[in-house]
């Protein structure tokens, strides 16, 4: 199945790569490159141009780590989740996964290498990191490239997946797992 | 919303830090923060620029309308105000398609495409559209069939199975989807009822 899978996912990219101008060019008698060439001009400008919004929250989001702010915020919870049954060493994960990608992958790898693969907390990370995105950058990448300031309720309902997300990995993981 | 969170993150860091200490180690990661931002960015670049010239191969062909007639009933059913043959839905669906696929970096530039397109409907320019909410809802949570870097990482550390979750996986990226979409037709759906509704939440 995984080796079905990893092959798929390699051969993937390459297809679409040659498959677009193939078509292109052999159906349509489209000049590949230069329609290329001229679609590609708007990356550099929208790359850039997130850069203030991503600076920003970026900012933010490495203060509030650094200064013990979401560990304060986190042992607020916790008694919650050793009542729940649940292990509450893959808490920060949920508080994590939303607000930084990278961030959250580390602290994902930290726990497989601590606790090993195998183990309950591994597989709950695996499967939180796995299955949803990181909402914050989402948003701020989306709606930074076209200007919009006022996001309306996007925020809440992406936080609202994220929150429903941690919580089914845990039980689906408890469930299949335990 | 986003202005409060935002508040609330640094101020609640240098308060929290007053505490603890760790007034430096802030003053540091602010300066690490910004300058990841713009790593960030610019690692965007490449792949913006690569796959919009690819899309815009495609988008050329006709192969867009393709993908989004293909998959018609669902998009029109997601983003029931996007005209039915606009540009904005071909790249809603590829961005959905590349998500699924697991191909992060080829979903983002589609996405952003599909963002602009969907500007270009948008009659207040600084607020979002429904249409919008709806796109970032998916992306956020994002159903993804094969999480390839964490198999990757549980590889790297000697699991017996490292495929093992991606059953699991599935089965909580399904279930936050259909959280997202739920919400988001709620919101939606509030949005129209009252006059006077809606604004910043």
């Amino acid at each position: 199945m995984y080796e079905l899978f990893s092959t798929l996912s390699a051969w993937m990219i390459p297809g679409i790569i040659v498959f677009i101008p193939l078509y292109a060019m052999l159906r349509r008698r489209l000049p590949v490159y230069e329609v290329f060439v001229d679609g590609a001009k708007d990356g550099f400008g929208t790359a850039i141009g997130i850069i203030p919004h991503l600076v920003g929250m970026m900012v933010a989001i490495s203060m509030f780590r650094a200064s013990g702010a979401m560990e304060l915020m986190l042992s607020a919870v916790r008694p919650f989740f050793d009542w729940l049954g649940i292990p509450s060493e893959v808490l920060p994960l949920g508080v994590l996964r939303p607000l930084t990608g990278a961030g959250s992958l580390a602290f994902t790898a930290d726990l497989i290498s601590t606790y090993g693969p195998d183990s309950m907390i591994g597989r709950i990370a695996s499967t939180i990191q796995g299955s949803t995105d990181t909402t914050l950058y989402v948003l701020t990448v989306y709606f930074g490239a076209v200007a919009v300031r006022r996001t309306r309720y996007a925020l809440k309902v992406g936080l609202f997946s994220d929150l429903v997300g941690f919580f089914a990995a845990i039980a689906v993981c408890l469930y299949l797992f335990g | 919303m986003v202005n409060w969170i935002w508040l609330f993150f640094i101020v609640a860091s240098v308060v929290v830090a007053a505490f603890t200490g760790k007034m430096d180690a802030v003053t540091a990661a602010a300066f690490d923060g910004a300058k990841s931002g713009v790593t960030v960015s610019f690692g965007l670049i490449s792949i913006m620029v690569f796959w919009l010239g690819m899309m815009s191969i495609a988008e050329q062909a006709g192969l867009l309308k393709k993908l989004a007639a293909m998959l018609g009933p669902v998009v029109r059913w997601l983003f029931p105000d996007v005209p039915k043959d606009h540009p904005a839905m071909g790249y809603i669906m590829s961005n959905l398609s590349a998500n699924l696929f697991g191909l992060g970096n080829a979903a983002t530039p589609m996405g952003i495409k599909a963002m602009q397109e969907l500007q270009k409907l948008n009659p207040h320019k600084e607020t979002a559209t429904p249409a919008m909410c709806t796109l970032l809802a998916l992306n956020t949570s994002s159903i993804t069939l094969v999480p390839t870097t964490l198999i990757a990482i549980r590889m790297n550390y000697n699991s017996a199975n490292p495929a093992e979750i991606i059953g699991t996986t599935l089965a909580a990226t399904f279930v936050a989807t259909a959280a997202a979409i739920m919400a988001d037709r709620w919101y939606r759906r509030r949005l129209k009822a009252p006059p006077g509704g809606g604004g910043d939440v």
